[in-house]
C-alpha cells in the first residue's frame, strides 16, 4: 500500500505548539517512508489555524485543524470526540501523539473510540513486515520492552526528545482543512475555571541540560541560619542555599532544575522538580547530579542522559558509577566554581 | 459519597529488575502496593473523611494482588474486591479498564473511581482515563488538589498540574480522578488497621459475576531485555582547589561537544 496515511497529533498550548509535537511529526514522516505514503496533521485549539500553517513548514502532507470556541481549553471529551471522529474519516494506518499530559490521555481515550490499542511513551518504532514495532522502557527504565497492536490504527506516543524534528521549510505551505467540533458545550461535563502560569524556567522534560540537587544541598554546616529557626526550618533553608547554587549553575547552561525524592520528600524543593521512578523520566544531553547519592529509583530516572556528571562528597556514592565525570567534593565550593567557569567559556 | 480506588500490585520500586531465560525477574523484591496507587488510596480516603459513605479498593490479578488490596484496606478502605479469572491473563491496558468499568458499574451508584498517576511496572499511566471512556464519565486527571466537593451540587473542583502551570477544573459527578504525588503523603497503615485486614474476607469476582465476556487484548509484548550495558569510564576530576577541578570539568564538558 502506497497511500498510507500517518497522523500526527500536534499538542498546542495557548497557541503555540509543543517542540515535542514536532519530533511527532519527524516519526510520522519516518513511518510513511517505511510503509509507504504520507504524514498527515492535526491541531486542535482556539489558534489552530496558525499551528497548523506551522505545520505545513514542519513536512505534514495535509493538515486539519478545529479552532472551535469550546476547545480553547484542553478538556479530555471534546478534544478526544474531535481526534477520534477526524481518524475515522481520514483512516490512518497509525497514529502518533507527543507524551506530554493530554497528548497520553487522547491516545488513551481515542484508542477506546477505535476499539484499537494504544503504546504510550515509546523511545523507538520499527516497521518488521508493515507491522510498525515500538520499543519502550518499563520499569522507569530498568527493563526495555517490544511491543505492538494487531488492531488498526495503533496508537502511539513518543517520548519527549526520543525522535528527531524536522527543520521547518518556509517555503513548504498549504491550506488546513478545517474541522467541525463534535460535542455542544452542554454536553461537556468539565470546565476549567482558572489557570496559573508556571514559574518560568526550563521544564524538566524538554531539557538539553538538567543540574539536580539532593539530600547533599543542606549539607553546609558552616552556613549559619536566619535567628529563630528551629532544626528542620534551618535544614530547608540550608537546602535553599544550597539549590540556589543549582539554580545558578542551570541558569548558566541553559538548563532546568532537577532533584532527588529525598529533596523533594524533605521539602526542599517541589514535587514538580523530582527525577526518577516516582517523578520524572528524563534524558537530557548533560546531567548534573550535586549532592545526590544515587538510589535505584533515582538512577532509574535518568540513566539515559547522555553525559552523567556527578559532584558528591562521598567518593564511595552509587551515582558514580553512572557517571562519565565525577568531582569528589562540596558541591558548595565547586559548584560556584563550575558556574563561573562556565560562564568565561560560554561568555555569559 | 460512594468512593472506589482502582488499584495495581507491583514489584517494589528498589526492585533490580532483570530479564533471565525471557522471564521478567525481581529477585526477593516484594511485590507491593502500587506507590502510585497509594495516593490513589489517600485522596479517596480523605474525601471519605471530609463526606462520609465508603471507599472499596479494587484490584485485577491474581491470587496475590490480594496483598496489595490489604495495604489498602489497612490504610482505611472499608471494603476490598479482587478482580480474577484465568482468561484475563495478559491483558493489555484496554481490557483491564473495561473489566475495571465492568465491577465499578457492579458496585453501582458510585461517585468517583480515583487512580494513582501510572503503575511502575508497565509505566502505561493510560488506564484511568481508558476507564473513563468505557464508563462515559468526565476524566480529571493528574489532580494535585481536590479544592470542593459538592455533593448536592455533584460537582467536583481540584487543581491540577500539568507542563504549563496549575489548572482549575470542576467536573460533573460521577467522574474518574487521577492523582499525582501533590494530593499529600499517603498515611501509613495503622495498627488497628493491619489487624482488620489481616482477617479480611476479600470477595473474588470473576468475569461471569460481571456478566462480560473476557476482552480481547491488541496490544502484545513479544520480547522484554535488559537495556544495553552502557560501557561507562569514570573520570574522577581533582585539582588543588575546587577552582581548579571546576575549571578542568568545564573543559571536559565542553569537549564532549553536547552543549
Amino acid at each position: 500500500m502506497s497511500d498510507n496515511k500517518i497522523l500526527a497529533y500536534i499538542d498546542q498550548f495557548k497557541g503555540e505548539a509543543l517542540p515535542a509535537s514536532w519530533e511527532v511529526l519527524g516519526a510520522a514522516h519516518t513511518l510513511a517512508d517505511q510503509l509507504g505514503g504520507q504524514a498527515i496533521a492535526l491541531v486542535l485549539g482556539a489558534d489552530a489555524k496558525a499551528v497548523a500553517d506551522e505545520a505545513f513548514q514542519h513536512g505534514a502532507a495535509e493538515v486539519y485543524y478545529c479552532d472551535d470556541a469550546s476547545l480553547a481549553d484542553y478538556r479530555p471529551e471534546p478534544y478526544t470526540a474531535v481526534v477520534s471522529k477526524v481518524a475515522k474519516e481520514q483512516d490512518p494506518a497509525v497514529i502518533l501523539l507527543p507524551t506530554t499530559t493530554r497528548g497520553r490521555e487522547i491516545a488513551a481515550m481515542i484508542s477506546v473510540d477505535l476499539n484499537t490499542g494504544v503504546l504510550p511513551d515509546v523511545t523507538a518504532l520499527e516497521v518488521d513486515g508493515g507491522k510498525v514495532v515500538a520499543t519502550r522502557p518499563v520499569y522507569a527504565g530498568k527493563l526495555i520492552s517490544k511491543v505492538y497492536c494487531d488492531a488498526k490504527p495503533p496508537v502511539i506516543t513518543t517520548r519527549v526528545r526520543a525522535f528527531a524534528k524536522p527543520e521547518p521549510d518556509a517555503s513548504h505551505t498549504g491550506t488546513p482543512v478545517r474541522v467541525d467540533a463534535v460535542m455542544p458545550e452542554n454536553d461537556i461535563q468539565s470546565q476549567v475555571t482558572g489557570y496559573t502560569q508556571a514559574e518560568g524556567g526550563v521544564s524538566l522534560a524538554d531539557a538539553n541540560v538538567i543540574v539536580s540537587g539532593g539530600r547533599g544541598v543542606s549539607n553546609n554546616p558552616s552556613l549559619t541560619p536566619p535567628a529563630g529557626m528551629d532544626e528542620k526550618q534551618a535544614e530547608i533553608w540550608r537546602a535553599q542555599q544550597g539549590f540556589k547554587l543549582v539554580n545558578d549553575l542551570a541558569s548558566v547552561l541553559g538548563g532546568a532544575v532537577g532533584a532527588s525524592r529525598a529533596a523533594v520528600d524533605a521539602g526542599y524543593i517541589p514535587y514538580p522538580h523530582q527525577v526518577g521512578q516516582t517523578g520524572k523520566v528524563v534524558s537530557p544531553d548533560i546531567y548534573i547530579a550535586c549532592g545526590i547519592s544515587g538510589a535505584i529509583q533515582h538512577l532509574a530516572g535518568m540513566r539515559t542522559s547522555k553525559v552523567i556528571v556527578a559532584i558528591n562528597k562521598d567518593a564511595e556514592a552509587p551515582i558514580f558509577k553512572l557517571a562519565r565525570f565525577g568531582v569528589v567534593g562540596d558541591l558548595y565550593e565547586i559548584l560556584p566554581a563550575l558556574t563561573e567557569a562556565f560562564r568565561k567559556r560560554l561568555n555569559k | 459519597m460512594k468512593i472506589v480506588v482502582c488499584v495495581k500490585q507491583v514489584p517494589d520500586s528498589a526492585a533490580k529488575m532483570a530479564v533471565e531465560d525471557g522471564q521478567v525477574t525481581w529477585g526477593d523484591a516484594p511485590l507491593v502496593l502500587n506507590p502510585w496507587d497509594e495516593y490513589g488510596v489517600e485522596a479517596a480516603l480523605v474525601q471519605q473523611e471530609a463526606h462520609g459513605g465508603d471507599v472499596t479498593v479494587i484490584t485485577m490479578g491474581g491470587e496475590s494482588a490480594q496483598e496489595a488490596l490489604k495495604t489498602a484496606l489497612a490504610m482505611g478502605c472499608g471494603q476490598a474486591i479482587l478482580i480474577s479469572d484465568p482468561a484475563l491473563k495478559g491483558a493489555d491496558s484496554q481490557a483491564a479498564a473495561q473489566v475495571l468499568a465492568a465491577a465499578i458499574k457492579k458496585i453501582g451508584d458510585v461517585d468517583l473511581a480515583f487512580f494513582g498517576k501510572q503503575a511502575i511496572d508497565g509505566d502505561m499511566g493510560v488506564t484511568a482515563a481508558q476507564t473513563a471512556r468505557f464508563l462515559g464519565w468526565p476524566m480529571i486527571s493528574i489532580v494535585s488538589v481536590v479544592q470542593n466537593l459538592d455533593e448536592g451540587g455533584r460537582t467536583i473542583r481540584v487543581e491540577r498540574s500539568v507542563e504549563e502551570g496549575r489548572q482549575i477544573v470542576e467536573g460533573k459527578l460521577p467522574a474518574v480522578v487521577s492523582v499525582s504525588k501533590d494530593i499529600g503523603e499517603p498515611r501509613y497503615p495503622s495498627f488497628m488497621g493491619i489487624r482488620k485486614a489481616s482477617r479480611a474476607q476479600i470477595p473474588a469476582w470473576t468475569l461471569a459475576d460481571l456478566g462480560i465476556q473476557a476482552p480481547t487484548s491488541v496490544v502484545h509484548w513479544p520480547e522484554v531485555m535488559n537495556p544495553p550495558v552502557r560501557e561507562i569510564t569514570t573520570e574522577i576530576i581533582s585539582g588543588s582547589s575546587p577552582q581548579e577541578a571546576a575549571e578542568k570539568l568545564a573543559d571536559k564538558i565542553l569537549e564532549e561537544k553536547v552543549l
